[in-house]
């Protein structure tokens, strides 16, 4: 398949604005005679819906909670970039730009990047005048802080709660059109397929949660904004019901999955307690402002931290970076702490775990400082562990967190599926290998509030879809597939609950697809999980009918997607023999254990294609190209 | 430790409901409450009974999905904790819990524990915003905003939505939730344009919705996980009778683009 990424050509400090003026446009009296779906309602489909409601398109918007208030942006703590230079500490569009595409591993598209840095200024304008409270300075301007890879202090931030405040923002502009009657909200239900007639997007399937009504939604164009897969590792820092199926069934009708291994592992979550545990909770990245990271010296050392003197202690992080310190990129972060716990310096109980120490922090800036800055971040963490962080340093492990593949998207947010558009976490685009900390929610609002609406007109206005039947052969062939689904799972009655085999996926993922792989541990994988998915389909229980709010059912089919996507992620980190980001290959490092590129044969984008059941899936390759910032070997020194 | 439940199971609205008892043992202390369910029905699917349904999504206590009443209390009654914050070490061997659902008319169950909250939605899309087009705002800092008006703005907006206040209340008003939206938006300089007409719109909706009006008796502040306080309802008050006093009747919603 050609892969058209449509990335504009020519000066790319102008590339967004020409591109702007050449997509066409829809007269304001004929944009309601278009309907579009908006499959999300997070920060990217709810600015989205909201932006596409306000211009007067017809918009019908979709969320499996029972509220589009919860969708999982509300969980974002730490902060939204923006290049203000508000600070006058050198800051720019450029430098953000710079930034990115480094901190990425260079397996992003620079024009995209360029673009994400100069919308991100907009994006804080935005939502200052919807009234998100952003933390002010005394003078009355907007305050900032700086987060892992960046120099500069460019994260704008509301307590421990931004994403929240973000969210909100965008929840009651939707809201806003909601009682406009431009857009209908459609709260638990779950897109189970997408419908696609004549090769365009046409539709969606869906599950009405409360009653189990199978439901078909016809439209002219189809964005999905269904956030990342990180649950496919059963234990994550993401919602319980954050899922893959969206993406995986439209990827199932012919849109290409981008990177599928390139995961985001968070350096600061709270430690495993044990097997019954569901889900690890991120304490924010700002922490690693003020806190200090740091194991005994000595393996085996099981003092309590603060009878371990400072001369026994390893600050490692500012020992081998000396110039970002405890603020280095995740990915690097993450190994670090890795390679501590190999080797048995780990902390706490399971030996899984660093300290973030803030006791140098409260000497010096006062209990109160810390408190106004991180206190909600520390109540959180004392009400998990039962342990005071403001006397004991908080144990800290990695965790799977964000998922930077997705399906690939071209410049204007479009999948291979004409019709069929892509924001957020959901797509691949902007993030490369790793994402830097604050820039997945300005990226959410930047497709949503600032891109999206433009290149859906273009689409409109160029494609010209016309009418389409509900009874038309595709609408029925994707309800039998629904329907066909949901009668599999509930005709098993195996002997197995969903959860078990979704905790056992989740380990084998981590173990061999997590913070390190290698081509073995990758085959074996490959052999564990097409097994393991035969079992669950001949042995998975799920009791109950599909006409009743029936919470078992929809997990069923979110873990049986789960265990497709889980082995394409395999695949893909098997055939990347190189290192970068948050693919870390354990056959392919430097001497002081840092990721080794292989630009020469990987500055590509990896888009897999669906071939049908049980054929393997075919590569297709996206070339990246650096023509402004070259890629040179990440440094954090 | 070992724990005895009575769980409220209801299979849909029309069906009449009971409590039904469970005994839970192996409960850990690291735990979460949620979990402990979790683990409860687990041991149901293996026997082929349904699984009790609950509502809950992130479990970090921010994105409002869980809750439930424990022992009359909602979200079991911890300061400032939502139910799914709330861990096992708070509670001893052999306690005995009731589980029941958020109580209220607006508020129809859906199953067991789960209730429907979109009354709380309905609320917000009546005013509960700001309304300022995408894309042509001003740069941030042309708005300045006092420091202590932004941490107040900020202390009302972190109402999650939860309808604990609603369950808590003898009345099942909505006064806590629709006095901190107000009261955030009322904080800030780009609210005050609409602002007498955000809380007639928005009281105006509680009333259309069913919840019943406040009576000041303050279960909502002891209940809600937020810690919102109740200031933001005399906030509330007094901007509906400014706005009741001194607006001509005009819809806040303006004309549809
Ligand atoms: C704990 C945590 C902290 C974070 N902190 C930060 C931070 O400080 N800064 C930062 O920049 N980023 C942060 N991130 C990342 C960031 O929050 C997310 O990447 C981003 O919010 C994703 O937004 P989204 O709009 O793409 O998806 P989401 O907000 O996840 O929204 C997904 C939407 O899709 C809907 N949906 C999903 N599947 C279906 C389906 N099958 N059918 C119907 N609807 C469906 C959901 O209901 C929801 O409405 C954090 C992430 C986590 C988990
Ligand atoms: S005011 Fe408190 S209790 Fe009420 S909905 Fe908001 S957070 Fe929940
Ligand atoms: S599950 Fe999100 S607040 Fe409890």
């Amino acid at each position: 398949m050609e892969l058209k990424s449509n990335v504009p050509t020519g000066p790319i400090e102008q590339a967004w604005d020409k591109h702007r003026f050449d997509l066409k446009l829809i007269n304001p009296a004929n944009k309601r005679k278009y309907n579009i779906i908006v499959v999300g309602s997070g920060l990217a489909g709810g600015a989205a819906a909201a932006s596409l409601g306000e211009l007067g398109y017809n918009v019908q918007c979709f969320c499996y909670q029972d509220s589009p208030r919860r969708a999982h942006s509300i969980a974002a703590q730490g902060g939204i970039n923006a290049a203000k230079n508000y600070h006058n500490d050198g800051d720019s569009i450029y430098r953000l730009f710079y930034d990115t595409v480094k901190g990425g591993d260079f397996r992003a598209r620079e024009y995209n990047v360029y673009r994400l840095a100069q919308v991100s200024v907009n994006i804080i304008d935005q939502c200052v005048a919807q009234g998100v409270p952003f933390a002010r300075e005394y003078g009355g301007n907007l305050d900032n802080r700086s987060f892992g890879g960046a120099q500069v202090s460019r994260t704008f931030y509301a307590r421990g709660q931004t994403g929240q405040q973000l969210l909100l923002g965008a929840y009651q502009a939707l809201e806003r059109q909601v009682g406009l009657g431009t857009v209908k909200m459609y709260s638990r239900r779950d897109m189970l397929d997408l419908i696609v007639i004549n090769g365009q997007a046409r539709g969606i399937v869906t599950r009405n949660l409360l009653d189990g009504k199978i439901e078909v939604h016809l439209a002219d164009a189809v964005i999905l904004a269904t956030g990342g897969y990180g649950n496919v590792f059963y234990l994550s820092t993401n919602a319980k019901g954050c899922n893959a199926t969206a993406i995986w069934r439209a990827y199932k009708r012919g849109a290409l999955f981008a990177n599928p291994c390139f995961t985001q592992i968070h350096p600061t979550c709270i430690p495993v307690a044990g097997e019954y545990q569901s889900k690890l909770t991120l304490m924010s990245e700002s922490l690693r402002n003020d806190g200090r990271i740091w194991v005994p010296k000595n393996a085996g050392d099981k003092r309590v931290p603060n009878s371990i003197p400072e001369n026994e202690r390893d600050y490692y992080l500012e020992r081998r970076y000396p110039s970002f310190g405890n603020l280095v990129p995740r990915d690097i972060a993450s190994r670090a702490a890795k390679a501590e716990c190999d080797a048995g310096r780990g902390v706490g109980p399971s030996g899984l775990g660093v300290y973030l120490d803030f006791a140098d922090a409260i000497k010096r800036l006062g209990k109160h400082k810390i408190e106004e800055r991180y206190g909600n971040l520390f109540e959180m963490y004392e009400r998990i562990t039962g342990e005071n962080p403001y006397e004991v340093p908080m144990r800290i492990y990695p965790a799977s967190h964000y998922t930077m593949g997705g399906l690939w998207v071209d410049y204007n947010l479009m999948s291979t599926i004409p019709g069929m558009f892509v924001g957020g976490e959901a797509n691949f685009s902007d993030h490369g290998a790793n994402r830097l900390g604050a820039s997945a929610l300005m990226q959410g609002l930047a497709d949503g509030y600032f891109i999206l609406p433009y290149t859906i007109g273009n689409y409109l206005a160029t494609a010209k879809p016309g009418p389409v039947s509900a009874d038309a052969p595709e609408v029925r062939e994707a309800l039998a597939n629904v329907t066909n689904i949901t009668n599999r799972l509930l005709g098993t009655k195996g002997t197995r609950s969903v959860d078990s085999f979704h905790r056992e996926l989740g380990k084998i993922v981590w173990e061999y697809c997590g913070m390190g792989r290698n081509a073995t541990g990758l085959q074996k994988a490959l052999g564990l999980i097409p097994a393991l998915r035969e079992e669950y389909w001949k042995n998975v229980r799920v009791l109950g009918s599909n006409e009743e709010f029936n919470q078992s059912l929809e997990k069923a089919g979110r873990v049986a997607d789960f265990f497709e996507l889980a082995e394409l992620m395999c695949l893909d980190a098997l055939n990347r023999n190189e290192s970068c980001g948050g693919h870390f290959r354990e056959e392919y490092q430097t001497p002081e254990g840092e990721a080794m590129r292989d630009d020469d044969k990987y500055t590509y984008v990896a888009a897999w294609e669906y071939k049908g059941p049980g054929q393997s899936p075919a590569l297709n390759k996206e070339p990246l190209e650096f023509k402004y910032v070259h890629p040179s070997q990440r440094s954090y020194k | 430790m070992k724990l005895t439940l009575h769980v409220w199971r209801q299979k849909n609205a029309q069906d009449k409901g009971r409590l039904v008892r469970y005994e839970v043992p192996n409960v850990n202390e690291h735990m979460s409450f949620l979990e402990m369910l979790d683990v409860l029905n687990e041991s149901l699917i293996e026997k082929g009974e349904d699984p009790i349904a609950f509502d809950h999504d992130c479990r970090e206590g921010i994105c409002g999905m869980c809750g439930m009443m424990v022992n009359g209390k909602a979200h079991g009654g911890h300061k400032g904790t939502t139910i799914c914050q709330l861990h096992m070490r708070h509670f001893k061997d052999g306690d005995e819990l009731y589980l029941e659902p958020w109580r209220a008319k607006a508020f129809p169950i859906v199953k067991d524990l789960a209730v429907n909250r979109g009354a709380l939605d309905r609320i917000i899309a009546a005013g509960g915003f700001i309304s300022v087009p995408t894309g042509s705002a001003p740069d941030g800092n042309a708005i300045p905003v006092q420091k202590q008006e932004s941490d107040l703005a900020m202390d009302a907006a972190a109402c999650i939505g939860c309808g604990a206040c609603v369950a808590a209340c003898p009345n099942a008003a909505a006064a806590l939730f629709t006095g901190a939206k107000i009261s955030h938006l009322g904080h800030l300089p780009q609210g005050q344009p609409e602002r007498d007409r955000r809380s007639m719109a928005m009281v105006e909706q509680m009333r259309i919705e069913d919840f019943a009006n406040c009576t000041n008796i303050g279960e909502c502040v002891a209940a809600c996980p937020k810690e919102i306080q109740l200031e933001v309802i005399v906030r509330m008050n007094r901007d509906y009778i400014k706005g009741a006093l001194t607006n001509r009747p005009t819809s806040l919603k303006g004309d549809s683009a």
